[in-house]
């Protein structure tokens, strides 16, 4: 089933990280395997990226002694790679024993960057940008959100996702959002089920981009990359996804600066929406919506075949 | 009082229409259908009021039944803050004001009570509602009205895709626009839909009458213009005026939409009678 989410505050901030462990929390019933957000904090200029990553599943730790070793074996080496690329290390922060984060200045080619990385093993980034920073992990939004420290996470947007696995494993690897690499800031979480996985991913694959899932999910959020990448804007890449992107979906994008939503044709996977001048909230159902607005609000489903995006500024 | 005056009181029907619709309507003469052997003796001057934000849905529901049993004919619901599957199952004759919004599954499986909602509802409002009235003054989520069999559903504003699927009797009216697949595999009852209506109106519908007040995106397969006549135009004039409503560019210009050929196969019986006698 799962549940989705998004919100963007425009022209102000917002304590980002509360908000959508409200909303996430409310919509558990929708998925309880794994929970993850996308969150758009103050953005870091030029060359400077905020890195997450992590270095092993939540369940690999549970198998012996030698895991622990290995992860810090495993963090030395991406440590020396980013280096050797010509990276620095600003600031370095375990999230938890697994799950790293990471403020880096790095001018070089990211993919090159991030491939280097990721052939570490079990090293996985989760995301690469200027504000994005993306969080996932196994279990309900407040016990992520206490374990990745995400109250008082000031910022303009954020994506969150409660997983009911359908498609592929309970593993933070098929946990949602998905980072679109290589690009910075754009993550993609969705509810529902794409039938022409298979086909999409290999016409992707073969024009050189990664997956690291075998979730139906991380099709859009590569696809939409493509799209960008070949000139697109988002509104455009979104519109074009609904022609091509078989199946029932209904799917949250966003950017450094902008949130976006799509809808099948069909309109089969739920999302109510709430719209005012300073505020834009999202969700699977309005139950999420209410776990932030304490007063009465009108709110509205999108139609089918929909596309709509928002500018944080 | 007569029985007739009290049963429109209470917001029943007991016009006979004629025509292919094969809705059966409330008859005041008809004692023992008018209530359930278990329903609960309940006096509409006797209100109560009650506050379901801390409860959950069961507990909500619960309450509903308490204090019908202790006689409350009118009831105030306060803060149901969109949880799914509240005020469902009412086999009563009731009152019922919530002041707020529903999740999904509001007031389905119901038989004879009168809500009124003053915030949306999510997916799949008043599934499966035999009789009575729901009237929701904001929005609503998709399959709103799925299946059901008779009363009257009304939704003030937009509603989302499939609006009265599966509708095997009773009326539909949105007062705004709607989204795709509306009327996909109706079998009995009217639906109208003041504003647009999405693409594949209609779509496998076997019987039933659609109108339509505003442009519609496409007809499914099987759904085909009809002619509007008097009886139709008589019939939406009182029943939009029931509610406040009015069609955009008057009934007379609406545009009405039926099965284009017979795709049943049943007289009077209902679907679950006709395999009794088989």
């Amino acid at each position: 089933m799962c549940g989705i989410a998004g919100l963007i505050h425009r022209g102000r901030t917002g304590d980002i990280g509360t908000e959508m462990t409200a909303m996430l929390q409310s919509l558990k019933h929708r998925g309880p395997d794994s929970t993850g957000y996308a969150l758009y904090g103050k953005p870091l200029k030029g060359d400077e990226f905020m890195l997450r990553f992590k270095l092993a599943e939540q369940d690999d730790m549970k198998k012996g002694f030698d895991i622990h070793h290995q992860v810090v074996a495993r963090r030395a080496e991406v440590d020396k790679r980013i280096k050797e690329l010509g990276g620095k290390i600003e600031e370095a922060e375990p999230a938890t024993e697994y799950a790293f984060r990471y403020k880096i200045a790095f001018g070089g080619d990211r993919r090159r960057l991030a491939d280097y990385i990721e052939d570490v093993e079990g090293a996985e980034i989760l995301s690469m940008g200027h504000g994005l920073e993306l969080v996932k992990d196994l279990g309900d939004a407040a016990r992520v959100a206490a374990q990745y420290k995400l109250k008082g996470f000031i910022g303009t947007h954020a994506l969150g996702h409660t997983r009911m696995a359908t498609e592929s494993d309970v593993d933070i690897r098929s946990a949602h959002p998905y980072w679109a690499y290589p690009f910075a800031d754009v993550a993609v979480v969705h509810n529902g089920q794409l039938t022409n996985y298979w086909n999409g991913r290999r016409a992707l694959e073969r024009r050189g981009h990664r997956f690291m899932s075998n979730c139906d999910s991380e099709l859009i959020a590569v696809y939409l990359a493509d799209r960008m990448q070949q000139g697109a804007e988002l509104k455009d890449a979104m519109k074009d996804s609904i022609e091509e992107l078989d199946g029932v979906f209904t799917y949250l994008v966003a950017t450094s600066d902008s949130l976006g939503m799509a809808k099948d044709t069909m309109a089969a996977k739920p999302m109510v929406l709430y719209e005012s001048d300073k505020f834009i909230v999202l969700a699977s159902e309005e139950v999420a919506i209410r776990s932030v607005f304490p007063h009465e609000i009108d709110t509205f489903d999108p139609y089918e075949g929909e596309v709509r995006v928002w500018k944080s500024s | 009082m007569t029985l007739r005056t009290k049963s429109h009181d209470m917001g029943m029907h007991t016009e006979q229409l004629a025509g292919r619709t094969q809705q059966r309507f409330f008859s005041p003469e008809e004692g023992e259908n008018f209530t359930y052997p278990d329903s609960f003796e309940v006096d509409f001057n006797k209100r109560a009021e009650f506050d379901a934000g801390p409860l959950s849905p069961k507990e909500i529901n619960l309450k509903l039944r308490e204090l019908m049993s202790k006689g409350y004919g009118t009831i105030v619901m306060k803060n149901p803050g969109a949880k799914h599957g509240v005020a469902v199952g009412l086999l009563n004759k009731l009152t019922l004001h919530i002041e707020g919004s529903l999740g999904y599954f509001g007031c389905g499986l119901i038989d004879g009570p009168n809500i009124r909602i003053k915030g949306r509802v999510g997916w799949s409002c008043a599934e499966n509602m035999m009789a009575g009235t729901v009237i929701i003054e904001k929005n609503a989520g998709s399959t709103f009205g799925a299946a059901i069999r008779g009363g009257d559903l009304v939704c003030m504003g937009d509603v989302g895709a499939r609006v009265g699927i599966d509708q095997k009797g009773g009326t539909i009216i949105v007062g705004g626009r709607a989204g795709a697949f509306c009327g996909f595999m109706m079998q009995r009852g009217r639906m109208v839909i003041l504003g647009d209506a999405g693409k594949n109106l209609g779509d496998s519908m076997y019987d039933g009458t659609i109108y339509v007040g505003g442009k519609i995106a496409g007809l499914g397969v099987d759904a085909v213009p009809g002619e509007m006549n008097a009886l139709d135009v008589q019939w939406l004039t009182r029943k939009l005026k029931m509610y406040g409503l009015k069609a955009p560019n008057g009934v007379e210009k609406m545009q009405k939409i039926v099965a284009g050929k017979q795709l049943w196969n049943y007289d009077n019986l209902e679907p679950t009678e006709k395999k009794i006698v088989l």
